[in-house]
């Protein structure tokens, strides 16, 4: 299998005032092709920071981080910015979805600005997969939480991503809804063959997972692979 | 709590003050200076005049005259003042002046302001003239030099630089030489035809001017004369430059209600914004008043900040406006302070601040503590009447404001109906505009053209209130290049060998012959020679001129009373003319018992006759007993000499009469060479160069341009002050919006692009719609008001529309720099949205 995500000896820092204040230590792993990954841990761990890291969204200090076999510290924000558009795919907890565009046209995004002439066409098709397709023309605000992230799931696959990002993908719905939402997150996740990280706080979403990454402080604690019922 | 509350949103509230700075300082500014320039007028009214009060009239005072004139003590000095042709003898060239002949120890206030000093009280002495300062300059002429007026030969004493009498832009087109006026006779220039005008002055601080003007100026009315008091001039001035300030004054308060329209909508959002913290703060037990009021004392706080900000620059900018208006103002202006202005500076802050900022300050009584847990969107149906009322306060305070200004109701009314319209237009364009981009969404657009739309309406978006204030300053700009040059069009004349550019005037009828014999030699033809013969109404219908003139009833316009008119004769209408009613007659029979004449359509509007109605005239000594035979509408403002009345040919043709002779030099020097000649041969005839006249006029649009451009340029820049103030409040959301792209893929111009289309779309909205909407008011300007017709100028739509839009997109993208450096990473930090 080949390592979509290498991370070796990763540390960031971040300085306020006079003081410094290491939020990521020495972390290493890797991430194989098609795996499903949960990174969990308390508050302030680091969890939303290492996902943010790993997707190219921030600059790290120290170590080496490689995604789809690019070591991103040697791209620029704009050559990050390419990868990500063609190879990575993104959930967030309050769903961020443009509130100036329905939902058909915030799953055509990622589309749209690699300038794929079927961008709508495609992303009618994702809509119809998490079942809003009669919702496609309803902004944000006229959406249910649930509603919106079930646009913003199929917005994170509208670009056949080789591998998604997912932080706290549950943690602004009711438990009901946020199961559905995970149902149809590994469904469509098996069905595309993606890799998947999540960052959880929800020990039984993580158990889902093939591996767990717990940390504490900034630093790995634990690194386990979950046996899948 | 409104302070600690205050603190942390420091840099927003300094924005909203910023909104209303200029505005107030606009305002304080006016205001101030033209409280200076009425108590500068009041303080000088006797210098202006130069004595306690004259009498004036167009002829030398007759018997009865300086009958009334000895019955209160005889003039103390008298003068006769007329325009003429200077040469000047070093250079030979020639120029239009204004002559002031002048005998007695005038001026008694004020005084010839002369260089060197001494030449104002040795030129009486010495003979010579005292040549306007100006004049002297572009001609390059010192004392010692000599000029010549009419057949005299006058050796210049010095430099005049102001003298009561010769002030404002009237200077420019005629500058004035003040000569003894006991060479006029012998400079052969008081003759038939010249306009003159002679002022008697009286020095007697002790009368009582108004029983004095009761008593003695109905008497001088029947002799053709008139009494006029240093307290008229000074009235008569206010009222002139009053008029200016109320118009300057009207432009700064647009400016002020502008940026009162960016407050009213940046508080919308900071409030909304606050409305979470204020159910905080009511679960924790604060009343309705005590959130009310910390909201309340902020913005109160920030106005009151505002309005003594403004007023300080207002205060300064007061000082500049000697300089910004000094083409237009009649004396030196001594600036000082107004503490009138300063009150109104600080009281228009912090009142118009909060009664802005008071509809969405209303929110916060009605907001549930219940929204800390759940939010509700009933807070503004509630407090719906309360805004109504809020509304209502706003246009009663611009109302009264308006009156304070303008001094009617009527014209009040007519501001505030004015800027309520113009503000709906502006906005109810741009949000048609934008509905129809909605409904029309260019759907075949790239993305980042397409998102840049969709940014307009994105949420808390102030696209109405930025599209008003661009659309305000643009609208005001390109009003006034519109009008500049539909009026400068007006006086424009064909440029064509047809077309006259060089007008003779006062061309005696033995002379004539002499001055188409010195114009034709030359190559030049002679394209008009139009007789001119004055005349006064003495009946009009049934009633004498002189009973009209004391009946206080009569409707008949005044000017009508006591104008000499200058009348010609000929058998066919002008390219300038025509007929509204009647029909033209061209001949008649000389010994024709009631004469047809042909009246302008104004002569007969203010004399009250129609067709068929008689009028009796006095032509020099014979009266003439005439019909209206039809009436004509006349373009005055075409290059071309108009009449107000025409008789038919055969009756005036043995009247004395003068001539005016026009032709077409085909440049410069052959103009100034043949005026050099005539004037050397005929010193009695004035010419006028079209050449200079229009120049002339576009150096007073000019002016007249440059200050209200300086107006519009407040209004202009509180709309980029507004324009600062949107994109701050939207800045996180743009931050938000730009990261979460980023996030997903955006490339840094892409995001550039978006950003930049934005603000293209806005700039573009706002100043198009501004060109527009000046377009149409500048058509309606041209139609009803200037009666001319309206070819619009390249201008606004070149320089103003482009200009401003890049201006609009140069601010946004210099103020959203945060926006394209900030790191994705935000995306998943709570703190960025």
């Amino acid at each position: 299998m080949t390592k979509i995500l290498n991370v070796r000896n990763l540390r960031k820092t971040y300085t306020s005032g006079s003081k410094n204040l290491t939020v990521i230590d020495d972390i290493s792993f890797s991430i194989e092709e098609g795996d499903t990954f949960a990174i969990v841990g308390p508050s302030g761990s680091g969890k939303t920071t290492l996902l943010g890291l790993c997707a190219g969204l921030d600059e790290i200090n120290e170590g080496i981080i490689e995604l789809c076999g690019e070591d991103l510290s040697t791209l620029n924000e704009d050559q990050r910015a390419l990868l990500r558009n063609e190879k990575v795919g993104f959930i967030f907890q309050d769903f961020q979805l443009l509130p100036t565009l329905t939902a058909l046209e915030n799953v055509s995004v990622p589309l749209e600005l690699q300038g794929d002439p079927n961008a709508t066409k495609e992303a009618m098709k994702l809509l119809t997969k998490v079942g809003l397709a009669e919702r496609h023309n309803h902004y944000p605000s006229q959406l249910s939480g649930g509603e919106q992230q079930r646009v913003a799931l199929a917005r994170a696959f509208s670009n056949k991503p080789s591998i998604l990002f997912a932080d706290e993908p549950t943690g602004n719905l009711d438990e009901e809804t946020g199961e559905k939402v995970i149902k149809l997150l590994f469904d469509l996740n098996a069905e595309m063959g993606t890799t998947l990280v999540i960052v959880t706080h929800d020990l039984e979403l993580a158990k889902l997972n093939q591996h767990i990454l717990r940390l504490k402080g900034g630093k790995i604690v634990i690194n386990e692979t979950t046996i899948l019922s | 709590m409104a302070w600690r509350d205050g603190k942390a949103s420091g840099k927003r509230l300094l924005l909203f003050m910023a909104s209303i700075i200029l505005g107030i300082a606009a305002v304080v500014s006016i205001q101030s200076f033209s409280d200076n320039l009425t108590d500068n007028i009041g303080l000088q009214s006797k210098a202006l005049m130069g004595a306690d009060f004259l009498i004036d009239s167009n002829q030398p005072a007759n018997e009865r005259v300086v009958e009334l004139m000895d019955s209160i003590g005889g003039a103390d000095a008298k003068e006769v003042n007329f325009a003429s042709m200077a040469a000047f003898t070093k250079s030979g060239a020639t120029k239009l002046v204004q002559v002031r002949g002048i005998e007695g120890g005038f001026p008694f206030y004020g005084e010839l302001e002369t260089d060197p000093i001494s030449a104002a009280q040795e030129y009486q002495e010495k003979g010579g003239a005292l040549v306007d300062a100006t004049a002297m300059l572009q001609y390059n002429l010192k004392p010692g030099d000599s000029v010549k007026l009419g057949t005299t030969t006058f050796s210049i004493i010095g430099a005049l630089i102001t003298a009561p009498g010769s002030t404002g832009i009237g200077a420019t087109a005629a500058p004035p030489i003040i000569v003894p006026f006991r060479f006029m006779e012998q400079s052969g220039l008081l003759q038939r035809g010249s306009r003159l005008g002679y002022n008697y002055y009286f020095k007697n601080p002790g009368i009582d001017l108004k029983a004095l003007n009761t008593k003695i100026d109905p008497l001088l009315d029947a002799e053709n004369a008139d009494l006029d008091s240093h307290i008229d001039t000074s009235e008569r001035l206010g009222r002139r430059y009053s008029n200016v300030a109320r118009f300057l004054n009207l432009v700064a308060f647009i400016a002020l209600l502008l940026g009162c329209v960016g407050i009213a909508s940046s508080v919308h959002i900071y409030i909304k914004e606050k409305l979470k913290s204020v159910a905080v703060l009511k679960c924790l037990g604060a009343t309705r008043k005590q959130t009310f009021l910390i909201y309340l004392i902020q913005i109160a706080g920030m106005g009151l900040l505002g309005g003594l900000i403004g007023t300080v620059i207002g205060l300064l900018l007061q000082q500049t406006f000697p300089l910004i208006l000094q083409e237009f103002l009649p004396f030196e202006v001594e600036i000082s302070t107004s503490f009138q202005s300063i009150f109104i500076g600080l009281l228009l802050g912090v009142f118009m601040s909060v009664l802005f900022a008071l509809s969405p300050l209303v929110n916060t009584w009605f907001v549930s503590p219940l929204q800390v847990l759940r939010v509700q969107e009933n807070t503004s149906n509630k407090s719906r009447p309360y805004q109504i009322w809020v509304i209502l306060a706003i246009v009663l305070f611009v109302l009264l404001f308006a009156y304070w200004l303008l001094g009617r109701w009527t014209y009040a009314a007519s501001f505030v109906v004015g800027i309520i319209t113009t503000f709906s237009i502006l906005a109810g364009v741009s949000m048609i505009f934008m509905r129809f981009i909605k409904q029309n969404f260019p759907n075949s657009w790239s993305f980042s053209a397409r998102q840049s739309l969709l940014n307009l309406y994105r949420p808390n978006n102030q696209t109405v209130v930025l599209i008003l204030a661009i659309g305000i300053g643009t609208f005001l700009i390109s009003t006034l290049y519109f009008t500049k040059d539909f009026l400068l069009a007006k006086t424009a004349f064909e440029s064509n060998s047809e077309s006259p550019n060089l007008i003779l005037f006062d061309v005696q009828t033995e002379q004539r012959n002499d001055v188409a014999n010195t114009i034709k030699p030359k190559g030049l033809p002679v394209i008009d020679n139009i007789p001119i013969v004055t005349m006064r109404m003495v009946r009009i219908k049934n009633q004498n001129v002189n009973d009209l003139r004391l009946d206080s009833t009569s409707q008949v316009n005044k000017w009508i009373l006591n104008h000499e008119f200058r009348t010609t004769y000929r058998d066919s209408m002008i390219a300038s003319e025509k007929i509204v009613e009647g029909k033209w007659i061209p001949t008649i029979e000389p010994n024709a018992k009631v004469i047809p004449i042909s009246l302008a359509d104004n002569v007969a509007n203010d004399a009250l006759v129609t067709l068929g109605d008689t009028i009796l005239f006095n032509v020099q000594g014979k009266l003439m007993t005439t019909v209206v035979g039809n009436i004509r509408q006349v373009d005055w403002a075409r290059m071309q000499l108009n009449f107000s009345i025409v008789f038919p040919k055969g009756i005036l043709e043995n009247a004395p009469q003068f001539h005016v002779l026009s032709t077409n030099a085909p440049d410069k020097k052959a103009s100034a060479l043949l005026q050099r000649e005539l004037v050397k041969k005929f010193p009695n005839v004035s010419i006028i160069d079209l050449r200079q006249v229009v120049t002339l006029v576009e150096n007073i649009l000019d002016k007249i341009s440059w200050v209200i451009t300086f107006m519009a340029f407040f209004s202009i820049l509180t709309g980029v002050i507004v324009l600062i103030g949107s994109v701050r409040n939207s800045k996180y959301q743009r931050i938000r919006e730009s990261v979460l792209l980023r996030t997903l893929g955006a490339q840094s111009k892409q995001i550039l692009k978006i950003n930049s289309l934005e603000y293209l779309f806005l700039g573009v909205l706002g100043s198009g719609v501004g060109v527009l909407l000046s377009l149409v008011s500048s058509f309606l300007l041209a139609y009803f008001v200037f009666d001319t017709p309206f070819i619009p100028s390249w201008i606004p739509f070149l320089v103003v529309f482009p200009g401003i839009a890049i201006l609009v997109l140069l601010i946004g993208l210099f103020n959203s720099r945060g926006v394209l450096n900030s790191p994705p990473l935000q995306v998943l930090r709570k703190e960025g949205s």
